[in-house]
């Protein structure tokens, strides 16, 4: 099973889902030549693939829509806004590169904001697999979720087994600790999961959530790890402004809760392009560099 | 046999006519409860009523119909024209109009879908070309006739969004496709070949592959001619550039940059009423005095 086959399976059982892109089809090589009329490419032209993607699902049918994040969140931004946001029709957004995984291409492609965007529109939600797997695990239930989805395409290869059940707002949770706990979402988790590794090692005890859907995002789990750990660590590839951190910051002030959060994510920059790795070794954000800031944390 | 085709032609036209005339009235009645872009709207008034009384295949009846006609209002500032024309075709509760710009209904001044009639929300410029060629789309994956048609904005046409859903809607060929350019030859506060000149307009569309037609857009007999030949080019999205006058009908505020919203007392109102479609010579300047 792979992205392009449950897309496949999808297309075959339902005549209302069409796939659309703007000239962006890594994850869809073989989708063009077997559904024809069902794979719109409008070229790069982000506004009018939203656009077009809302008179199809006016039409009742139910676009999944792809393009780079930084382009089609910010491009189309206003489109996504005013058409799928005032409307609610459920469009789903696929964002390839999001985040880290924009690599060495340079600020320009850098979608570090996605998340701050789409997250502001009342009726989007946001699906943020952590990786390939978990992607597929959730695929269908969101693609078929009647409201509008802004999914953060991922392909990196899991690190973890991922529990099947899957649903919209409930998170993963792969560890629990009474030191700390991370929250995180995306391709992070890979570093994070080495992370709590590393912190056994030096006999500290750190849970990790696996938000999988950061809107809605799962405010029990949040809430009952925050309730059960010294402090807590938010670890995404996003700018401080506006994501998680935010989203997290804004429930505890809102239940008047005075609990210890750890924001890890970029600072108010962009961040140094090079292949994954070494921008992550660059940044601060690899496994051993997560373990030391929380261990920094602790001591504090 | 002749004359009588001529005499049920000549009737028709009339008929447009009246529904025209009471169709500025609603709209100048709306400048009396905080004002709404008349200016605008009167500029596209006949385009509109033409559509929902000739060439849509559209009514009460049908709102939800999946093989009914499409129009979206791309200038949506010029929505009274649609709340007047909705009423007079039976689609909108006439009464409706008396709640215009208040929380009691959803009449304001950009169209959106609570009201019955309107497909979908606009306002913000440049979006109802792409979103009219997803809806065209879809009827040619499904091959159905439905027609989807557009009003733009000459102004409108700054946004490049525009032009970019143009060149995707020749690539697909949408020929069911039919987008009307309000050619008022005004834009929010100048006249658009003093700001960012679009002419030579005709050649810009047919460059793009689109087949154009020009008409009066005030003369429903050239109108009639040209929207039942749709679509003109097999193959090609149909534009519409229609020659109009802003604020057409009021002599008081045709053609001036400075009237496309006005907001009006409810007396002065009345004195407008009465000037509707007299001779622009008459009452040119009366208006200032207002």
């Amino acid at each position: 099973m792979n992205y392009e086959s449950v897309l496949k399976d999808i297309l075959n059982e339902d005549e209302r889902f069409v796939v659309m892109t703007a000239e962006n089809r890594a994850a869809l090589r073989t989708l063009p030549a077997q559904f024809d009329s069902r794979f719109i490419d409008v070229g790069i032209a982000e506004q009018t693939l939203v656009g077009m993607s809302v008179g199809l699902a006016l039409r009742g049918r139910i676009p999944v829509v792809h393009a780079l994040a930084a382009f089609l969140t910010m491009r189309a931004f206003e489109f996504i806004r005013t058409d799928i946001g005032i409307s609610g029709l459920p469009v789903k957004l696929v964002g390839s590169v999001p985040g880290f995984l924009s690599e060495a291409n340079g600020p320009t492609h850098q979608a570090l904001e996605d998340i701050a965007l789409m997250r502001g529109i009342p009726a989007m939600n946001i699906f943020c697999p952590a990786d390939y797997e978990d992607m597929l695990i959730g695929l269908r239930t969101v693609l078929y979720d009647k409201a509008p989805f802004y999914i953060r395409f991922n392909a990196l290869a899991p690190v973890v087994p991922h529990d099947r059940d899957f649903a919209v707002g409930k998170a993963e949770i792969i560890a629990e600790g009474p030191d700390a706990t991370i929250i995180t979402y995306g391709s992070l988790l890979r570093e994070a999961y080495g992370a709590i590794d590393i912190l056994e090692e030096n006999d500290i005890d750190a849970g990790l959530i696996n938000l999988r859907t950061v809107k809605p995002f799962d405010e029990e789990a949040v809430l009952a790890a925050a309730e059960n750990s010294r402090f807590l660590v938010v670890l995404e590839d996003h700018f401080v402004t506006g994501g998680l951190f935010s989203a997290i910051a804004e429930l505890f002030v809102r239940r008047h809760l005075p609990y210890r959060v750890l924001p890890i994510a970029l600072e108010n920059r962009w961040f140094k392009p090079a292949l994954l790795d070494d921008v992550l070794a660059y940044e601060g954000f690899n496994a051993q560099q997560i373990a030391e800031k929380i261990m920094e944390e602790l001591d504090a | 046999m002749l004359d009588m085709i001529r005499k049920s032609e000549l009737l028709d036209v009339c008929a447009l006519e009246v529904r025209a005339r009471k169709v500025r009235e609603h709209i100048l009645r709306l400048t009396a409860t905080g004002g709404c872009f008349i200016g605008a709207a009167y500029s596209c008034a006949d385009l509109v009523v033409y559509l929902y009384s000739r060439f849509l295949n559209v009514d009460k009846w049908s709102l939800d119909n999946a093989s009914r006609d499409y129009l979206f209002l791309s200038k949506g500032h010029a929505v009274p024209a649609l709340y007047g024309t909705l009423a007079e075709c039976g689609i909108l509760e006439a009464d409706r109009l008396a709640d215009h710009l208040t929380t009691r209904d959803d009449l304001y001044w950009h169209p959106n879908s609570a009201i019955p009639g309107i497909e979908f929300h606009s306002g913000s410029l440049g979006h109802m070309v792409s979103v009219a060629a997803g809806v065209a789309l879809d009827c040619k994956m499904k091959e159905t006739s439905n027609k989807v048609v557009v009003i733009t904005g000459d102004g409108e046409l700054n946004e490049g969004s525009m032009w970019e859903a143009m060149l995707v809607a020749a690539a697909y060929k949408l020929d069911n496709l039919i987008i009307i350019v309000d050619r008022n030859r005004l834009q929010a506060n100048c006249a658009t070949e003093d700001l960012i000149p679009l002419e030579p307009l005709e050649q810009k569309f047919l460059s793009f592959g689109h087949a154009v037609r020009t008409i009066d857009g005030h003369n429903f007999s050239d109108m009639d001619e040209v929207f039942h030949t749709v679509p003109f080019e097999p193959g090609r999205p149909n534009i519409v550039i229609a020659d109009t006058v802003r604020g057409k009908g009021l002599a008081d505020i045709e053609n001036r940059a400075d009237r496309w919203f006005c907001s009006f007392s409810p007396d002065e109102v009345e004195g407008l009423l009465k000037r509707l479609g007299e001779n622009s010579s008459t009452h040119g300047d009366a208006i200032d005095e207002l």
